[in-house]
């Protein structure tokens, strides 16, 4: 639909910000990786983006973020208020009455918004719309002004069954942005018209609780692309894997909360299916943390509703992923009961590494790395810096873990090494093993900088096929926002009987809905190939209150939508009959919620234009050989140039594999071959 | 027996987990009554082909059905043994309270596994219907005397002979309901759970060879024993005693006591409540099963690196006596076992806090609160909703209790309010904290909660609740939690029952208002140890007022919310100020 031009994916992460550079016409790519700032993000930001010239050549910039991931994990959002329904101002705090963990009682929970930023109004809206008791506009009025001189920095408003009402909601939003005309405000209805108060609660306190916050951080970053005289388009990935505006980013910022890690996970599952890997599970090993996704038979699995942490519940269609604390920057201690230990502390990316000279004494695992020779401390990942300090990190590997162990520092590294490798085995089981899929059927997809280091152990640990690294695993999440769909998911809570259903109303509901989704993917203003739009109907028979996910088969042709009541009640019976082995005929079927998404196809990107050129040689490719220390011992070791290796190239471990964003370590037993697009296959031999 | 590689042991162990937890997953998504599919009062698992021991068990399932499970196995394997006839394709159905049971909602589904001909194990499920009959709508009848006035009773009995189902026994069960459609649905959503757990094992099985996931069972169990018995000697020998008691049976007007003597030799553990009342008139006995299900829970809490199976009661032996309040035979009632447990499970954590102080756990708010609301709606079609409530876990060495949690029987979530009001004429007018419901202490327990609800419609009220007079005790110093209230609305203000949280026969009219108030959980070390900053914080946000901050933490907080720094330090100094 538009014209082709430069698009650049920039996945900011904790430690480095990558950048994937992409030109349609010419179909030519480049890569970049810059040190992020923490805190102040535009800086890397624009120094990445600059690296491939003007940025004000470029058409469209695509952006992957977990500023609204740490807000939420470190609780660093901001103070606001919550304006609710007379009596019900604890909904928040009293979640679904769960605790932590099945066994065990202990542990407590503070909401992000406390109790005395909590208020409550007269109003009440009954389940079937009927409007009970009329909002008070002046007392709303009066609440707002309350909470905001209490310091509130954003206003959530949650109405009890707004979902089937939404009229004291939109008044009480128009009396608060009367008095307060900001962005900053929203309703229930407007982020979840869904059935459940606790859970749209939930996700509209943590909408407020991320807008100041994410909309502070877009505006720095829109500021300083202006200053650099660029008038493309700037957008977001979200946590469904699919793209979305900036504005839109602004009023939905939970939507974020999962951006970065989903754009990483969107390219791997789409770079292993064409390698022929359909099921592979991702790990994205970044300075800080190691992020964990499942793909089976080429699809990302997507949660309805995910939890950040206890009590911090969102409602929004998200890619299913782990986190565990473990990650480059990860530091190792011994613990007072004297068990080594690495992470969750991290030293991120400042001061980073002991290695990196920036002032931290601690050691880290990339730190532990560097001493077994596996990270070549003559070619640091991100060009800043000239050289590791392998000395420097060699003496706190000894003082901090191999002295209180009494091992020697080499042993002390691989010990590091092998506590990390086992944390990363465990996540990669508890996503794959633990829901009953069988290892042995799946590829690792490492990706992050520091992914490959570990492939061989992560085989070795968790008993896998293989493990595919792609061809730039650095940029991988930043490759994910350039090849990102724009994607609009939306709920309503409709609330009808498949027995004598208003057809017409259905459709009616099915077009407005189809109208806004389809309104927003266009308003992004990106390159789409057709817009597709997909309903989905929660339902269920009367009496159950959980749903099923009826997909329909209903296309919009010349703006109307052809449907009738035996479509919806046969697509009810099949999804029905898939999961569950018996229908219950006689019982009502009722329609619980709408779902819509409207998805802009983007033009396809063939990944052959990452293979390796005609020309590579792996003669040529061969750096040399330095010794890296394996399983207690120094084993001269052959290093080679990645990106200079040729298609079919085979090479036996212990070798090291590098390139400028990552390592890839093939350990003595293993063996690696390169595949048509470029990536590594590492097997067992 | 083979030994098996620690990876293909722990690939089983996932999953068989996975299919246990699959089978959680499709009866909640398929049940009809919230109770099973909102408050998951449910729960599948693999049992011992000969013993009906717990092999494996979902992460999900009701923790107090999880220690009972195997108790159900039995039953039905003894009445294979007495009767013979068993065949693959058979189902077992039954609710008998004193033969496997808990009480009569919770209606267990038991189904053999055959392999070559014979049982290779057994796959059970169990779920908690809304209606069997009785007295009162949803069961919980506080006045009854014998378990015949709280609904049917049935023995287990195959419901499916050889892959056909007796649709006789279906229509008994459906003329013994209020609401027999959603007892229907519910027997659906069982059935598709053992049909997927079924499924699931034998292809698992076809995988990896019978041999071999049958050692792994035994390895799961040797495990779980191994981690018991570590966990119990890290323990110092000795007896420790705790005793608490339950306000009243319903019937009469007198406490119950639970009385517990603990004593830990080495390696091994044994739990002597002999010294406990003898059975009630009224409906809170419970079997000797349900006891040690419910020791179960209690020590799975303390210790909750051990696993989930049969192994970990290996090194724990029970002194019990039959007839008493917690041997209870036919027809003591036993709707109302909930309650019993739970003061039970509480006085194990009061015993183990003596035990070892470094893992203290105050008492939780330690009632369900089984409250029922049935009527007829404006169409005149039957409603019943029943419901359990939260409240406060106790203060511990870590942390404050969690406010508004559920009991540690259980891990069910409480239904959202919309969801209620959407399928029952009622309509809430309060669901919120309550203040000063915590037991104070260096770290109070979490707060109870207020529950405040209009009918819509006509209704008959019945609840079974307790904790009115006897309120969640404190350990290491701190304090007990507030009292359990119950009250509705009258002509002139609002009345109580009699028997203080324990009522039927309670007809209200449309337009009136039941509240009920819960307690938060016991406190955990002296109050006045607290620190100044975390009650006046407590007292901005309304869980603790002036009054208790002053009486209790000793902390003068000014009407403004600020501390006053001077009177503080003389009343912890143990002044009157």
């Amino acid at each position: 639909m538009s014209k082709l031009g430069t698009i650049v994916g920039v996945d900011v992460g904790g430690t480095f910000t990558d950048l994937f550079y992409f030109d349609e016409a010419k179909r030519s790519f480049r890569t970049n990786k810059v040190p992020s700032n923490r805190g102040d993000e535009a800086v890397g930001f624009l120094e990445g983006l600059q690296g491939f010239g003007a940025v004000s050549h470029l058409t469209s910039i695509v952006h992957g973020t977990t500023v609204g991931t740490n807000a939420l994990l470190e609780r660093k959002g901001a103070r606001i208020g919550l304006i609710t329904t007379r009596g019900f101002r604890d909904v928040l705090e009293m979640r679904r009455r769960d605790r932590r963990n099945t066994w065990g009682l202990w542990g407590d929970f503070i909401p992000v918004v406390e109790r005395d930023m909590r208020a409550e109004v007269d109003e009440r809206v009954l389940s079937d719309g009927t409007i009970r008791t009329a909002l008070d506009v002046a007392q709303v009025t009066a609440t707002a002004r309350e909470l905001l001189a209490k310091g509130a920095q954003a206003l959530a408003i949650v109405f009890v069954n707004a979902f089937a009402n939404p009229d004291n909601e939109r008044r009480a939003l128009e009396a608060v942005q009367a008095i307060w005309p900001n962005d900053n405000v929203a309703c229930s209805s407007q982020i979840l018209p869904e059935i459940r108060e606790f859970e749209r609660t939930s996700t509209t306190a943590l909408n407020a609780y991320l807008q100041p916050v994410v909309g502070s951080y877009l505006q720095k970053l829109q500021n300083a692309l202006a200053g650099e005289a660029f008038d493309g388009r700037f957008h977001i990935v979200q946590s469904n894997g699919g793209v979305m505006s900036t504005d839109a980013a602004r009023r939905f910022p939970i939507r974020t909360a999962l951006s970065g890690p989903a754009a990483g996970v969107i390219a791997a599952a789409e770079i292993a299916k064409a390698a022929g890997f359909p099921n592979v599970i991702t790990g994205d090993l970044g300075g800080t943390s190691f992020d964990v996704s499942l793909v089976v038979d080429g699809a990302t699995s997507l949660a309805a509703q995910t939890t950040i942490d206890f009590g911090l519940v969102v409602r929004t269609p998200m890619i299913e992923i782990t986190t565990i604390g473990a990650g480059g920057g990860s530091i190792a201690h011994v613990d007072a009961g004297g068990l080594l230990q690495v992470g969750p502390e991290s030293a991120g990316s400042r001061p980073g590494p002991v290695c990196y000279g920036g002032g931290n004494e601690r050691p880290t695992l990339t730190d532990a790395n560097v001493v077994l020779g596996r990270i070549n401390a003559d070619r640091p990942i991100g060009g800043k810096l000239k050289a590791l300090d392998v000395e420097a990190a060699k003496r706190a590997i000894a003082r901090h873990v191999g002295e209180p162990l009494g091992l020697g520092t080499m042993e002390a590294a691989e010990a590091i090494v092998r506590i990390a490798d086992s944390k990363m085995a465990g996540a990669i089981r508890l996503m794959s093993i633990e829901r009953g899929h069988d290892p042995a059927r799946f590829a690792a997809v490492p990706f992050g900088g520091g992914g490959a280091l570990h492939v061989s152990a992560l085989i070795k640990d968790v008993g896998l096929k293989a493990a595919l690294v792609p061809r730039y695993p650095g940029v991988t999440s930043a490759l994910g926002c350039v090849i990102a769909d724009i994607r609009h998911d939306q709920v309503q809570t409709l609330n009808m009987f498949v027995d004598g259903l208003d057809i017409a109303a259905l459709t009616r509901w099915m077009q407005s809905e189809a109208e806004h989704a389809q309104g927003v993917v266009k308003d992004a203003r990106l390159a789409v190939e057709r817009i597709d739009t997909l309903f989905e109907l929660d339902m269920h028979y009367v009496g159950q209150t959980h749903t099923i996910r009826a997909t329909l088969p209903a296309e919009i042709r010349d703006g109307a939508i052809a449907l009738t009541v035996e479509d919806v009640r046969k697509a009810f019976e099949t999804a029905y009959q898939k999961s569950f082995s018996r229908l219950l005929p006689g019982v009502p079927i009722k329609i619980v919620n709408l779902r819509t998404a409207a998805i802009g196809v983007r033009p396809r990107f063939d990944l052959a234009t990452l293979a390796p050129d005609a020309g590579a040689d792996l003669v040529k490719a061969r750096l040399g050989s330095r010794d890296v220390w394996f399983d207690g011992r120094w084993w001269t070791t052959a290093i080679y140039a990645r990106l200079d290796l040729p298609v079919g190239s085979d090479i036996a471990g212990p070798a090291i594999l590098e390139q400028p964003d990552a390592t890839t370590v093939i350990a003595p037993g293993f063996k690696a071959r390169v595949d048509q697009f470029g990536n590594v296959i590492v097997e067992r031999i | 027996m083979t030994t098996l590689d620690p990876i293909t042991l722990a690939v089983l162990k996932g999953r068989l987990e996975q299919i246990a937890d699959e089978m959680d997953a499709t009866l909640y998504r398929s049940a009809f009554n919230p109770t099973i599919a909102e408050a998951r009062d449910a729960c599948h698992g693999i049992y011992h082909a000969t013993t009906g021991d717990t092999l494996v068990q979902g992460q999900g399932g009701l923790p107090i059905f999880v220690g009972a499970m195997a108790f159900a196995v039995r039953a039905v394997i003894a009445k294979v043994e007495k009767d013979g006839g068993l065949e693959e394709g058979d189902t077992f159905i039954f609710n008998d309270p004193y033969d496997g049971g808990t009480h009569l909602n919770d209606f267990r589904l038991v189904r053999p596994v055959f392999r070559d001909g014979r049982v290779f194990c057994w796959i059970a499920s169990v779920g908690h219907w809304l209606d069997i009959g009785g007295n009162v709508a949803g069961g919980y009848n506080p006045k009854a005397v014998e378990s015949f006035q709280e609904g049917m009773r049935i023995p287990p009995v195959k419901l499916i002979a050889a892959g056909r189902m007796n649709h006789d026994i279906l229509g008994i069960i459906e003329a013994n309901s209020r609401v027999p459609m959603s007892n229907w649905g519910d027997l659906n959503g069982q059935l598709n759970a053992l049909d997927l757990g079924e499924r699931r094992l034998r292809a698992l099985l076809d995988d990896y060879g019978d041999t071999t996931v049958s050692d792994a069972f035994e390895a799961f169990s040797d495990r779980a024993e191994t981690l018991m018995r570590a966990a119990i000697a890290s323990l110092p020998d000795g007896v420790y005693s705790f005793e608490d008691v339950l306000d009243n049976d319903g019937i009469v007007d007198e406490p119950l006591t639970v009385a517990l003597d603990v004593t830990i030799a080495g390696d091994t553990l044994t739990l002597d409540f002999t010294r406990s009342s003898g059975a009630c008139k009224g409906p809170i006995n419970i079997s000797r099963s349900t006891t040690i299900a419910a020791c179960y829970v209690a020590l799975k809490h303390v210790f909750t690196e051990v696993p989930a199976n049969a192994g970990c009661l290996r090194p724990i032996s029970f002194a019990i006596i039959d007839g008493s309040l917690l041997a209870a035979g036919p027809p003591k009632p036993v709707a109302g076992y909930t309650e019993t447990i739970l003061r039970l499970i509480g006085v194990v954590l009061g015993a183990l806090a003596k035990a070892d102080p470094s893992r203290a756990t105050a008492a939780p708010f330690g009632t369900i609160n089984a409250l029922s609301i049935a009527g007829h709606r404006k169409d005149n079609s039957r409603f019943v909703m029943f419901s359990f409530f939260g409240g406060g876990l106790g203060g511990n060495p870590a942390t404050d209790g969690l406010n508004h949690a559920n009991n540690p029987i259980s891990t069910a979530t409480i239904p959202p309010v919309e969801i209620l009001e959407a399928a029952y004429p009622v309509m809430f007018t309060q669901w919120a904290l309550r203040p000063d419901s915590a037991g104070a202490g260096t770290h109070r327990g979490g707060v109870g909660a207020v529950y405040e609800v209009e009918l819509l419609a006509d209704a008959d009220v019945a609840l079974l609740g307790e904790r009115g007079k006897a309120a969640p005790f404190g350990v290491a110093g701190g304090g007990s939690a507030a009292l359990n209230r119950f009250t509705w609305q009258t002509a002139d203000g609002e009345a109580g029952p009699p028997m203080v949280s324990k009522i039927t026969d309670l007809h209200l009219k449309a337009g009136k208002r039941v509240r009920l108030e819960t307690p938060g959980g016991g406190g955990w070390g002296p109050p006045e140890a607290r620190p100044v900053a975390a009650v006046a914080h407590d007292v901005a946000l309304g869980f603790v007022s002036h009054a208790q901050a002053r009486e209790v933490y000793k902390v003068a907080v000014a009407a403004d919310g600020a501390v006053d720094d001077a009177a503080t330090r003389e009343l912890r100094a143990g002044g009157a100020a």
